[in-house]
């Protein structure tokens, strides 16, 4: 029997609230296969299955919030039996709640007024925890329901959940910030070159180049690429660099792009459009959202000259990317006008020294004066 | 197809990647980029927009030349001409 945990996405994230099944009893799923939505306080993201299997049981019922690491579902392993059923959700037991009483299959009873205003704001009665007479949902209920879904809300909410992060990141992890200024002539020429030659749909950004020529650089410094844990420092092979992307409504949060450094800057342009695109409709998946191995954030385009990040624990180093723009620049004793970019690095001197860091952004600077390379 | 239309195209492109602008909301000779908050991620999904709807190919040497929803009519009515 393989017990499938609710992952957690983010290192600020206690709990997440079932919000649909995508699969059932008896359906076969695969590794990546997604099996379920759960809401975050930063976004709903799709539970992805890490095994091969067939569905068993779903424990958790839909609208139920439960701490992270709940068992919400089992799988058989392919030829396995099925045993007897289980009786409830098991929930490690510091961090467990009570576990609300399942849904009476019988018609909910709803107040004609909760009913009414339930269709006005377009909420689905029989997903309201009732709160009047007999567990009845009143319109106070579907008010609080209707509420839960604004955007506002999911700021405020991801905002909270922002500042746990940088707080933890702020008390426990002892930063040291270094920043490197590149000469950036060799990769804005190579690009236009290279995105003259592509299909309109196949361009590429310059973000996706300094995004590469991270991971190429990590392999220098594998000191910055991993996760701090149980008071040591857990390195990590592959490289899945989580990108800070902006929401509209306002808020940040840095789903992973999967082993950058195996990938070509085409699939990489793909992956990152694509992670852009579902961050802003709220439809990540929860490998995206827990296993970031080092974050890069670029605020380039905000104007900024250079970003001094506040790492995001568990990981150990973040590198920022600030305005590319032409500046003077001396080169063989003459002034002349360059495009640069200001690349800064944040990392645990728990982990690193600062050597080891600079180490890094000169390797960094390297490849990217090759960007026929990456 | 007149000028009020292809204006019309590319809001709509505009509105499906930044969906807060609102119908009506931008000034045409106004910078867009002053008036709609377009990164360059925005950017390259307009000009695939454009690719994909109005089967126009605006190469990179050209963002230049397309800084409000004024230049971007004058820009494609002569390239659809």
């Amino acid at each position: 029997m393989i017990e499938v945990k609710l992952p957690a996405m983010g290192a600020e994230m206690e709990e997440g609230k079932l919000l649909e099944w995508k699969v059932k009893p008896g359906d076969g799923v695969k590794r990546g296969d997604i099996i379920a939505i759960v809401d975050t306080t930063k976004a709903a993201v799709d539970v992805e299955s890490w095994d091969e299997g067939r569905v068993h049981e779903l424990l958790v019922p839909v609208g139920d919030t439960v701490p992270v690491g709940t068992v919400i579902a089992t799988l058989l392993a392919p030829g396995e039996a099925a045993p007897a059923p289980r009786a409830k959700p098991a929930a490690p037991a510091p961090a467990a709640k009570p576990t609300p009483a399942p849904p009476s299959p019988a018609r909910k009873a709803v107040s004609p007024a909760a009913r009414a205003r339930a269709k006005e704001l377009a909420v689905d009665v029989e997903k309201i925890a009732g709160s009047g007479p007999q567990g009845a949902v009143t319109v106070e209920d579907v008010e609080r329901a209707a509420q839960g879904a604004k955007p506002a809300d999911r700021a405020a909410e991801m905002r909270r959940a922002i500042g746990a992060a940088m707080s933890r990141s702020k008390r426990e992890i002892p930063h040291y910030y270094l920043a490197e200024t590149i000469p950036m002539a060799r990769a804005v020429e190579w690009l236009a070159a290279e995105n003259a030659k592509r299909p309109v749909t196949e361009r590429l950004l310059m973000g996706v180049v300094q995004l590469k020529a991270v991971a190429r650089a990590l392999a220098k410094a594998p000191e910055l690429n991993g996760f701090w844990r149980d008071g040591a420092f857990v390195a990590s092979q592959a490289i899945h660099i989580g990108v800070a992307i902006s929401i509209r409504e306002g808020g940040l949060i840095a789903p992973a792009i999967h082993d950058v450094d195996r990938k070509d800057l085409g699939q990489l342009m793909r992956d990152l459009s694509d992670v852009v695109s579902r961050a802003r409709a709220g439809s990540l998946r929860s490998s995206e959202m827990s296993d970031p191995t080092i974050t890069v954030t670029n605020l380039g385009e905000s104007g900024v000259e250079a970003v001094h990040g506040v790492i995001y624990p568990p990981q150990v180093a973040l590198v920022g990317f600030g305005r590319l723009s032409s500046r003077p620049w001396v080169d063989e004793g003459n002034v002349r006008a360059m495009p640069l970019v200001t690349a800064t690095l944040a990392a645990d001197h728990r982990v690193s020294d600062g050597i080891r860091g600079a180490r890094f952004l000169a390797e960094l600077r390297e490849r990217l004066q090759h960007p026929e390379e990456l | 197809m007149n000028d009020d239309d292809v204006r019309a195209k590319v809001v709509a492109i505009i509105r499906s990647i930044a969906p807060e602008v609102e119908e009506g909301e931008l000034t045409s000779s106004r910078p867009l980029r002053d008036q709609v908050d377009l990164d360059s991620m925005d950017w390259l999904k307009v000009i695939i927009g454009v690719h994909e709807k109005l089967h126009v190919d605006i190469p990179e040497a050209d963002y230049g030349k397309l800084r409000t929803l004024d230049d971007w009519v004058a820009y494609l009515r002569a390239k659809l001409a």
